[in-house]
């Protein structure tokens, strides 16, 4: 059969770390980056007789998760334990949830109208981290352990097997790190592992009803890794089965560099978890009033957000996009323009151009400057103190020393001049110093005005209000 | 100084040692010399020390120094903790149980680690890897389990009191076995944190004293909610000493049908009858009730145990502390490591819960026995709509022999046929020296309570006490 005559069904699983101070059940700081084994305590190093106590910010922030991405929240809250032994896996079982989830149901919408259902979120506590000599344990000659991140907070989110796909995988994933992002649950960070992504695949001749055989890829670390790897794994599959061969329930790695999947464990390598309730951690029910009390916390969402920048500001559709595409950016705007409204078009296009380009991506906005500056700035322009040229420059001291930008010009003397007798004074002096392009001005040669300007300029250190200067050159030219 | 013979009948040493020192009669240091000669005179006999405290030092506090006894399975910063297996020998944990620290800061002073079955594991104290505890009433007999040092230590007289665990009988049967009082609190009373699990939903830390006096004393010290053990329950905190009025008149006491049936030893019936009749004459209002599910709790407790230990158990790998036996390869470094590090019981059980919580098994073995414990603690509940306490035999025979059991770990198993149904609904119940078999051996009644109801049993024990005389009696052996 051709290519065409397949289509692929995908089912996303990610992992999310929760951004808590401390771990999920113990009060080690949830920090990355540190010296190897030292934010660990009895409990997440599983000494004999520590025991579990849920983190209570960790639950608010997986319920803030789950409604942000419209779950149903289970009214009982449990936790069980995975048993497999591994050596980043302390007490050789994770507590996770089994069979009564945190969450079940919910979306991502995608921009073409379709929204990819989610099966369950899940709370659970992440593992430690492996530095191995070689590729694998296996292959190394010893392997260290690192056990900070041990006991992290992690949410699961399962999507249905409905993403048709890699692009829209793609854009599921975008969206989702949108939301998170939003709800200030996770960095989502890929690069530093605080969103790990799984996916399961198969295909089916198109019509079929029938799931086919699915392969789970792992070990991708970026979005565009995860749609490659779709891509890859696609056509890896139909192949096989156009050449007759039947596909098997495995669990694949995707390799970067080579740009291709490699079989890692198959079905009958697949582990017996011997899920059971942890005794440790008591059963409880989640409140109305908790969960309504989360509720309360969900901010504007993106898609929402990025409408009402539309309709109360005029900002255009694209505009709009860009400012509300990270939280701290459309707070930072909401914040300038409760400012000042008038200016919400000028705030914006300075954000957009000047704003994102001063402030490398991930750094905090209003850390370098205020928006209380930021709007003062563009009154500044609208008063007519500075001129535009100059308020870039003030845009870049600010933002070099976080400096108020009336300080900025008054001591640096940047005041625009708007004073007509001085300006006047000044252009009297640039045609006697140039008679040239007086004289051709006045034969007609119209444009040789702006040499003057310019000369004006000079002599200003660009200072002077170009509107007045233009003005009074054409009284003085004509006289 | 003799706190096992001061003129009072009911004689309890911890409050006669406070007295004492409190009055100048002695001080601290004395008291503490007195049980360390006691415990170099006679331990080698015993086997109740796994580990001798080397250091005399202890905190300002209430307890101004006693000695108090702690099972090896609870954690201590100062002293090895071995849980008796060869897999943690010599590992010394860099925390206090919280237990621990409770009598720490109260002012105790720990004489060292007591022996017990591997990992709470056993009827017998047979279990333990490094040496079996014997039975201070007859030297051939076993001491009961797996708190056979804490029972033993108690019953000869080398610690005044010592903590235990009790995860389907290991305080009570022991108890019972040594002539003690055993009291096994409601599950929650007492923070596990810091003891070494076995089977966490039945795990319960308790004492092992001379009398119900001394047990009330103790329990107010290592009771109370604590944030670090999420089943550990925020419930007030009664004054337990103040109970014990020695009035239980109105008492309605109830007698399971079920535990004075078949493979209860004749002498054990009539001892806890004629307990219950003493009771009785004290104003109690005995009568029979019945627990139709008990014949269930072996089977139940077998299951959830085992299935809680074999995951509660895996953290011993031989990666992080304790033993390692390296081989080559990651999974023959675990193989051998565990191959080496637990005996016989342990393995059995690990393999028995490990069977149980498998695919395909979890619903026949594992969820059946959860539905089974509920209607265990259905029954207990119906009961408790109009008895108070239940009271029955501890075990169904006294003190064995050692090795008489060994070959047959079913056997084993039916010792804690009529404890394990306190664990499985989470009650508080005590036992209580009763009588003497023919061969001397001490017998041991069981009183049950209602969830968080210490008071009520610790006061049928103390009245029992005040009336009779057998916790006074003491092993001739370990006379000075």
């Amino acid at each position: 059969m051709s290519r065409n005559s397949y289509e692929p069904v995908i089912g996303l699983e990610v992992h999310v770390h929760l951004k808590t101070k401390t771990k999920i059940f113990c009060s080690c700081p949830n920090r990355f980056g540190d010296e190897p084994n030292t934010n660990v305590c009895p409990v997440c190093l599983a000494l004999p007789g520590s025991l579990p106590v849920l983190n209570r910010h960790a639950l608010e922030l997986a319920t803030l998760a789950a409604l942000a991405l419209s779950g149903n929240i289970s009214s009982r809250m449990k936790f069980d334990r995975k048993n497999y032994f591994y050596p980043d896996l302390p007490k050789n079982y994770q507590i996770s949830q089994f069979d009564m989830p945190l969450s079940i149901g919910g979306g991502v919408k995608l921009s073409n109208g379709r929204t990819i259902a989610l099966t369950r979120i899940h709370m659970e506590e992440d593992a430690g981290k492996l530095l191995h000599t070689a590729e694998n344990l296996d292959e190394s000659e010893y392997t260290r352990v690192d056990l900070n991140r041990a006991g992290a907070p992690l949410i699961e989110i399962v999507s249905e097997p409905e993403i048709k796909t890699p692009d829209d995988a793609h854009e599921y994933l975008t969206n989702l790190k949108q939301i998170l992002e939003y709800c200030g649950v996770s960095d989502c960070n890929m690069e530093e592992g605080s969103l790990r992504c799984d996916a399961n695949i198969s295909i089916r001749p198109i019509g079929e009803t029938k799931l086919g055989v699915k392969v789970e890829v792992k070990n991708m670390n970026s979005f565009k890794a995860v749609r490659d790897a779709l891509r890859h794994e696609i056509d890896r599959q139909i192949e096989a089965v156009n050449a007759g061969k039947k596909i098997v329930q495995e669990t694949r790695l995707w390799d970067a560099g080579l740009g291709t999947t490699r079989s890692m464990r198959g079905k009958e390598e697949s582990h017996d978890y011997r899920y059971f309730p942890d005794p440790d951690l008591v059963v409880f029910t989640l409140e109305k009033d908790f969960i309504e009390s989360i509720r309360k916390k969900l901010p504007e969402m993106p898609k929402e957000r990025s409408k009402r920048f539309e309709l109360d500001y005029g900002l255009t559709q694209r505009d709009a996009g860009i400012l509300t595409q990270h939280r701290d950016l459309a707070d930072y705007f909401d914040e300038a323009v409760k400012l000042y409204s008038v200016g919400a078009k000028a705030i914006a296009n300075w954000m957009l151009t000047e704003l994102l380009r001063v402030i490398p991506e991930g750094e905090s906005y209003s850390s370098k400057i205020k928006p209380k500056d930021f709007v003062e700035l563009i009154k500044l322009i609208d008063e007519g103190t500075i001129s535009g040229k100059i308020a870039k420059e003030i845009f870049s001291v600010m933002a070099s020393t976080g400096k108020a930008p009336r300080d900025i010009v008054a001591s640096q003397g940047l005041t625009q001049i708007s004073d007509e007798s001085s300006i006047e004074k000044i252009c009297r002096e640039v045609m006697t110093e140039n008679p040239n392009p007086v004289e051709q001005f006045r034969a007609g040669k119209k444009n040789s005005i702006g040499f003057l300007v310019g000369a004006v300029m000079k002599k200003t250190s660009g200072k002077a209000n170009p509107q007045l200067v233009n003005k009074i050159f054409g009284r003085l030219l004509n006289e | 100084m003799n706190p096992y013979n001061n003129g009072e009948h009911v004689c309890s040493p911890l409050r006669f040692l406070l007295k004492g020192i409190s009055a100048g009669d002695f001080s601290s240091q004395e008291v503490i010399d007195h049980y360390k000669s006691r415990i170099e005179k006679f331990n080698q006999k015993l086997g109740a020390f796994l580990f001798l405290n080397p250091s005399d030092s202890f905190e300002d506090g209430s307890l101004k120094g006693i000695p108090i006894g702690l099972k090896d399975n609870l954690v201590t910063k100062d002293m090895p903790t071995t849980c008796a297996s060869k897999i943690l020998k010599g590992y010394i944990p860099p925390y206090d149980a919280h237990v621990v620290s409770r009598l720490r800061s109260s002012g105790a002073w720990f004489p060292g680690k007591l022996n017990m079955d591997e990992f709470a594991m056993g009827s017998s104290n047979e279990y333990s890897a490094f040496s079996p505890v014997r039975n201070p009433w007859n030297l051939d007999c076993v001491p009961g389990g797996s708190s056979g040092g804490s029972a033993a230590s108690v019953a000869a007289g080398l610690v005044p009191a010592a903590l235990g665990s009790d995860t389907g009988g290991s305080i009570r049967q022991p108890a019972s076995f040594c002539g003690v009082t055993g009291l096994k609190p409601t599950y929650g009373r007492v923070s596990r944190y810091g003891l070494i699990a076995f089977a966490s939903s039945l795990d319960q830390i308790g004492t092992f004293t001379r009398t119900a006096e001394d047990a009330a004393l103790l329990l107010s010290i290592i009771s109370g909610h604590d944030q670090k053990d999420s089943t550990s329950a925020n419930v007030d905190l009664p004054d337990f000493s103040a109970q014990l009025t020695g009035n239980i008149k109105g008492l309605k006491i109830g007698l399971p049908k079920e535990y004075f049936s078949t493979g209860l030893s004749d002498e054990v019936e009539s001892a806890v009858k004629k307990a219950v009749t003493d009771l009785e004459k004290e104003g109690a209002v005995v009568e029979e009730v019945s627990l139709p599910h008990s014949k269930y709790a072996v089977a139940v407790y077998y299951l959830v145990a085992t299935a809680e230990a074999s995951s509660n158990l895996a953290r011993f790998d031989g990666m992080r502390y304790g033993l390692r036996v390296e081989d080559g390869a990651l999974i023959p470094t675990y193989e051998k490591t565990r191959g080496t590090g637990f005996g016989a019981e342990v393995k059995r059980r690990i393999m028995l819960g490990t069977y149980a919580l498998s695919a395909g098994y979890y619903d026949a073995f594992y969820k059946k026995a959860l539905q089974v414990r509920t209607l265990i603690q259905r029954d207990f509940i119906s009961a408790f709509e109009k008895f108070d306490i239940i009271a029955a035999p501890t075990t169904p025979t006294t003190a064995f022999k050692l090795g008489e059991n060994l070959s047959d770990p079913l056997t084993m198993y039916l010792q804690d046929i009529y404890t394990i149904s306190a664990n499985l609904a989470g009650l508080p119940a005590i036992s209580i020296p009763c009588g003497f078999s023919k061969e001397n051996l001490p017998i041991g009644l069981q009183m049950i309570g209602k969830p968080f109801a210490e008071s009520e049993i610790l006061k049928a024990a103390d009245a029992y006490q005040r009336i009779t005389d057998w916790h006074l009696r003491r092993p001739r052996e370990f006379d000075e």
